[in-house]
């Protein structure tokens, strides 16, 4: 995370997020750590995440749509969102999850 | 598919009938071939035959990638065609991935790549050892998404993990305004690419194909008409046939007893064919009706192609003089096809004719007037179809006779018709109906008869309720 976000979370309900990462490449340990991190400092205790390797599952990504790596599912709340890219950008990410903070 | 020690190039062939002519065997084996036209011009279906007919002519599994179409409605409009996507899929011989992305769900988030994209692809084109694959539209990747840049070297990227593969790929994009495909997607595929074009010229649709780009091989450079019908496209290849056709020896009669008598031969060649030219009320049909009268007689089938009467009127009109054309349609012997040469384009009639062909089987085909068809197209087109017609009608085996209308008084032949016909033409009659004596007198003239002798003279002849009657006697 470039910028800490500061402030209390408000999240509403549980987050259920899926990580697609395409092996070891560089983008996806910046995805799998920036992730990391934003569960680590705001999320701890309400969100469900969930890394999968497509290299080694690729018929799940077939199933799931995921056309661009690394790609973070937000399953729920609904309505579902497709995260791509190696979720650098913050403000964007909270916003695409739909978390504010105070 | 090597022909010659020239032709290194390995062909993969295309399963469209008439591209293989014009491509000299085929797509480049193990290269992506980029297939681009506007909207409507036929690009799926094109890749999908190619595909479809990859299965089941060459046994060459395919994988169908679409970026537009979910696999159950490709299974739906491709049912039509006779492509059963479903037994194949069952049969792992073919493999749907629909590729949906919901722009409004996605949010860049920083750097990314299309590596998702290429595991689905390899895995599965190794899941059924797929040697094509066809990705259609993959420029839809590019629509709302904002790093141009990253998706341009990530389509590079994948076409030549395609050309790794060794997989013969259709590669299908959308014409752009100043260039051939949106994303200027011709700049990396270099090896082959196809222009389809749909247009409308005087209220007629065509269909059009050019090969843009043929890197390493020889290929057809002109534009030729393609169909879509049922049995999904064809390619005219409209010059590509060659003159080794069998000629028999057989001699069948004209339907005239006396104008049998005016070749040496009694009569003209099976497979042979006959023009008949003449101004407006020379008695080009009548003659027309009497040849086909006489090969009903024989038990031979006969297709009647009417350009200017109904099959209606046609009976009707020709029971006034004898000839008894209701007998012979009952008897399934006779088929008269009606139809307005501007109702559809050339090409369609061609395809009519060839459909005709293959359902009836005829041994005589009658076109009445061959003239009518220069209405519908520009004389170059009329001319390579003309040809094209006869040498299928001669491979086939069938008599052909075709009248054509002439303008009055005109010594030379203005109708770039006539003019192409009666040379292909074995036998050409010509008719007149010119004043003597305050009278009007039809007439006939062979000018010419292949491989036979014939009378030099013109003969007289008259309007019956019996038909067509000699006034002077034949010499020979």
């Amino acid at each position: 995370m470039k910028e800490k976000a500061k402030g209390k979370v408000k999240i509403e309900g549980k987050l259920v997020l899926k990580l697609y990462v395409s092996g070891m490449s560089s983008k996806s340990m910046a995805a799998i750590e920036n992730i990391k991190l934003l569960c680590d400092e705001h999320l701890k205790g309400s969100v469900e995440l969930e890394i999968i390797d497509i290299f080694k599952n690729p018929k799940l990504a077939s199933e799931q749509h995921i056309v661009f790596s690394p790609s973070l599912l937000k399953k729920l709340p609904l309505p579902q969102k497709t995260l791509v890219g190696t979720l650098s950008d913050t403000k964007k990410v909270l916003k695409a999850l739909g978390i504010t903070i105070e | 598919m090597a022909k010659s020690k020239h032709e290194t190039l390995l062909k993969t062939p295309t399963g469209i009938s008439g591209l293989d002519e014009i491509t000299n065997g085929g797509f480049p084996k193990g290269r992506p071939v980029l297939i681009c036209g506007s909207a409507g011009c036929g690009k799926t279906l094109f890749a999908a035959q190619f595909l479809i007919k990859g299965i089941t002519d060459y046994n060459e599994p395919g994988v169908f990638m679409s970026f537009e179409e979910s696999s159950k409605d490709l299974v739906e409009n491709f049912k039509s065609l006779g492509f059963d996507f479903k037994k194949l899929q069952a049969q792992n011989k073919l493999r749907i991935d629909h590729v949906r992305i919901e722009r409004s769900e996605i949010e860049e988030t920083g750097e990314y790549d299309l590596e998702a994209l290429f595991i689905r692809l390899n895995y599965a084109i190794d899941s059924i050892g797929a040697k094509r694959v066809v990705l259609d539209t993959i420029e839809t990747l590019f629509s709302g998404m904002g790093n141009m840049a990253l998706l341009r070297s990530e389509i590079r990227r994948l076409f030549s993990y395609l050309k790794e593969k060794g997989v013969t790929a259709i590669i299908t994009g959308e014409r752009g305004e100043s260039s051939l495909t949106r994303q200027g997607l011709e700049e990396y595929v270099s090896d082959c690419v196809i222009l389809l074009d749909f247009r409308v010229i005087e209220q007629i649709a065509t269909r059009r194909l050019r090969i843009v780009k043929y890197r390493g091989s020889t290929h057809g450079t002109n534009e030729y008409p393609f169909l879509i019908d049922e049995h999904g496209i064809s390619v005219l290849p409209v010059t590509s046939l060659k003159l080794d056709y069998k000629s028999p020896t057989e001699i069948i009669s004209t339907g005239l007893a006396a104008l049998d008598r005016a070749f040496s031969a009694q009569g003209i060649y099976r497979a042979s064919s006959t023009l008949i030219t003449g101004s407006a009320g020379t008695s080009k049909t009548i003659l027309a009706a009497h040849y086909a009268l006489s090969s009903c007689k024989r038990k031979e089938r006969t297709l009647y192609f009417s350009f200017e009467e109904s099959p209606d009127q046609l009976v009707r009109n020709m029971a006034t003089i004898g000839i008894n054309f209701k007998k012979a349609i009952q008897s399934k012997l006779l088929h008269i096809h009606a139809s307005r040469p501007s109702l559809q384009g050339l090409e369609m009639h061609l395809m009519v004719l060839n459909r005709l062909l293959t359902e009836l089987k005829p041994r005589t085909v009658i076109i009445d007037p061959i003239s009518s068809l220069i209405t519908i197209g520009n004389s170059s087109e009329v001319g390579a179809m003309l040809v094209r017609l006869m040498d299928t009608l001669k491979m086939n085996q069938i008599n052909a006779l075709f009248t054509s209308l002439t303008n009055d008084g005109s010594s030379s032949n203005d109708n770039p018709t006539v003019d192409l016909v009666s040379s292909l033409a074995d036998t050409w009659i010509k008719l007149t109906n010119e004043e003597r004596n305050n009278e009007r007198v039809r007439s006939l003239l062979i000018v010419k008869s292949r491989g036979m002798g014939h009378s030099n003279n013109q003969q007289d002849f008259t309007i019956t309720a019996k038909g067509i009657h000699f006034s002077t006697p034949n010499k020979k």
